[in-house]
């Protein structure tokens, strides 16, 4: 109630301050809308906060070049509490708001419930369908059994980026014995599955010989864990763990003096380096399809740029899939002269784009990204390989091998029906 | 077992002012994470301008303060209307003490870190090291249990405070200010939280969802020990932190129990979900099940001594 009446009220301020800054046109300019629906309150709004200001960066780069077809960019924040129920609700409301892009990325949990109401309305209303860009939420399923036509996914999934992260591990000739402890639900699961898989079918030396599954983010004191780590003698520790999870895994491995390896997802996601600090120094390893360290001019720019416009030290530049969504999303819209969401999916289908990284390209059959993935390690920065430190903590990430984005490519279940453009 | 004991004086810690209060005033307090969490940043605030030793000090004090704030301001207002209303008060005051954090200190967890002096490896067994702070953590909690059972038995505030409770009319008759000694005894009990949270702050993590998480499992630990009784609190705390910490090890599920005994499970059988439950993935559930199973044998906890 009191959030429709300052929304409405805030759009009335801002009705009056245009009319008053382009007095020439009687109603607003008319704009392309995103939603972007996330975690706005509870637990996990910071998050939710810094994917929306990079949404905010990519949209204002693409306005400052004259915006999309004579239209400039407009976000519009919608809060999820990161429920699927309640994103649920959101969907509807911005359907009722004739906003017909939407973003999402935390929560495979959210994502998947918003696929299935975005199905259900594009099937039944042709005419107003919905183009879903999903910036970070990784289960497989959503470009496999799930996938839906309307769905596009920029960053990429667990296994691809287990895929990745074995590929790089198999090489390590002295990892023999890895340890798999994750999170108790349908992601860390999938993490564990995957590692399980891939590492045995890659060397058939690799010995497993421990799979955790704990609660999530219930627990405090990870020293039992790592003592169990320890007495089975594994040098290489696998884990999709993020948040508080992961920092306080790394903090125990520390405390016991365990020199394992650990392969991590969400080593370097905003708010843990600041926890984990000099505990994860040299051991510590991630999976991402970014890291500041890269090299290269333009991530450089990118990054300072970032820095330049959100200056507060617990904001850093992360999500390069929000910059391709959003890059990709205005080019195929000058393509095919239209922003009728049908016609902008089609030409998305297929595109390549330049991304920091490297080239990656969307592809057809599920609607994947496929982009380069990096291995690297969290380090000092040194002012050379490591440039940027994250969050300003003098702690950042160094890149250890690089797999082209043809060897991320996974074979996919995906059948879905494409709709006459 | 190091790493349960550690982990039991920590739980200690927190739920000895929870019990102490509420065995002095019989008053619930669910903000009690709360200061708890409050202790953390206090220290963490402190820290970056004094460093970790007077954080020590200054921390616990400065959530004693807060406490005595409370009891004198809101619970003793709220305690005329009984139970529920104070219930309800320290329910509300842990969700306002959350926001005021999310306001003060963001939602992102802060850089609170353990001080390079305790920073090291204090010795090992078998080849896994144990922590100098943890050491140092067993040492705080073991002189605060001293401490305070000395403080409540043998000396003349213990006394006074223990009179108050059994006959406060009596014991305002011969000139004290029971009111005030109520006060005290809050004031006590939250700083024993906030001492709680400097040392477990950052051995853990300092961030708007500690008091959540802590919140439950020290309820449990006073439940189980038994309403109000410190020593109480003191075996339970060590028992359910060795509970919690023995179960990870076991890789144990009833189905490999069953295999055991000669009967046949794969995935196709009734419930097979439930069987390949590990003692390990169960563990965080266990302290529950312990409370739920001493509810039913024993209601009073086990020292609890039910006062009429």
């Amino acid at each position: 109630m009191l959030s429709k009446i300052s929304r409405t009220a805030i759009a009335g301020a801002a009705a009056v301050f245009s009319g008053a800054l382009f007095s020439l046109g009687a109603h607003a300019q008319s704009t392309i809308k995103i939603a972007y629906l996330e975690g706005l309150s509870g637990p996990f709004a910071n998050v939710g906060e810094v994917g929306l200001r990079h949404l905010q960066y990519a949209a204002d780069r693409v306005n400052a070049k004259g915006g999309v077809l004579g239209q400039k960019i407009e976000v519009i924040p919608f809060d999820t509490k990161t429920s699927p129920q309640e994103a649920q609700l959101v969907f509807k409301q911005l359907v009722d708001q004739g906003i017909r892009y939407m973003m999402q990325g935390n929560g495979s949990a959210v994502a998947i419930a918003l696929t299935e109401a975005l199905a259900k309305h594009n099937s039944r209303e042709p005419e107003k369908t919905v183009l879903y860009m999903n910036y970070g939420a990784v289960d497989p399923s959503l470009t496999n059994e799930k996938c839906n036509f309307y769905h596009f996914r920029f960053d990429a999934d667990v296994d691809m980026k287990m895929q990745a992260l074995t590929t790089y591990m198999v090489q390590q000739k002295d990892i023999k014995k890895v340890y798999l402890i994750n999170q108790d639900y349908a992601f860390g699961q999938s993490v564990a599955k995957a590692a399980r898989a891939m590492l045995t079918k890659k060397r058939a030396d690799i010995e497993i010989v421990g799979d955790d599954l704990h609660p999530l983010g219930k627990v405090k004191d990870f020293a039992p864990y790592i003592a169990k780590i320890k007495a089975s003698g594994a040098n290489a520790v696998v884990s999709g763990n993020w948040g508080n999870d992961i920092a306080l895994l790394i903090k125990a491995a520390k405390e016991a003096g365990l020199t394992a390896e650990f392969f991590t997802y969400y080593a370097g996601g905003l708010g843990t380096p600041p926890v984990i600090g000099e505990a994860g120094v040299g051991h510590l390893k991630q999976v991402t399809v970014f890291h500041s360290n890269i090299g290269g001019s333009r991530t450089a720019d990118e990054v300072n740029g970032y820095r330049k416009r959100f200056p507060d030290s617990k904001d850093d530049f992360y999500w390069t899939s929000i910059m391709a969504a959003v890059d990709m999303l205005a080019r195929s819209m000058e393509q095919t002269k239209s922003t009728d969401p049908t016609k902008v999916a089609l030409a998305l289908e297929n595109m390549k784009v330049d991304q920091v990284t490297g080239e990656a390209y969307m592809r057809a059959d599920n609607h994947q990204l496929v982009q380069p993935i990096f291995v690297s390690t969290f380090s000092k920065s040194n002012g050379k390989d490591v440039k940027f430190d994250v969050e300003r903590t003098g702690f950042g990430f160094r890149t250890d091998a690089r797999i082209e984005a043809k060897d991320t490519v996974l074979p996919t279940t995906c059948n879905f029906k494409r709709p006459k453009g | 077992m190091l790493n349960s004991l550690s982990y039991g004086l920590l739980l200690f810690m927190l739920s000895s002012g929870l019990t102490l209060i509420f065995s002095m005033m019989g008053v619930l307090n669910f903000a009690h994470a709360s200061f708890y969490m409050l202790g953390a940043y206090f220290a963490y605030q402190t820290s970056t301008y004094l460093g970790f030793w007077p954080a020590l000090i200054v921390a616990p004090a400065a959530v004693a303060f807060l406490g005595a704030l409370t009891e004198r301001y809101g619970l003793r207002t709220v305690h005329k209307f009984g139970h529920v209303a104070e219930l309800l008060f320290t329910f509300g005051l842990a969700y306002i003490i959350e926001e005021f954090v999310h306001l003060l200190w963001g939602r992102a967890p802060v850089e609170y870190r353990i001080p390079p002096i305790l920073d090291f490896s204090a010795f090992s067994i078998y080849t896994t090291q144990y922590p100098a702070y943890r050491v140092f953590m067993m040492l705080v909690s073991v002189a605060m249990l001293a401490a305070l059972y000395l403080a409540l038995t043998r000396t003349r505030i213990g006394l006074i405070i223990q009179a108050s409770l059994t006959h406060p009319d009596m014991v305002e008759a011969l000139g004290h200010n029971v009111p005030r000694v109520f006060m005290t005894v809050f004031a006590g009990g939250a700083a024993l939280a906030g001492l709680a949270g400097v040392i477990g702050g950052n051995a853990f993590v300092t961030e708007p969802g500690m008091a959540a998480s802590v919140g439950t499992i020290v309820f449990v630990v006073v439940v189980f020990g038994g309403m109000g009784s410190l020593a109480g609190a003191f075996v339970a705390s060590l028992i359910i932190g060795a509970v919690q910490t023995f179960s990870v090890a076991f890789d144990y599920s009833l189905a490999s129990i069953l295999t055991g005994m000669g009967v046949q499970l794969d995935p196709e059988s009734a419930w097979y979900e439930l069987w390949k439950v590990t003692i390990a993935q169960a563990a965080p559930v266990l302290p529950y099940v312990l409370m739920v199973l001493m509810l039913i044998v024993r209601p009073k906890g086990l020292m609890g001594t039910r006062e009429g």
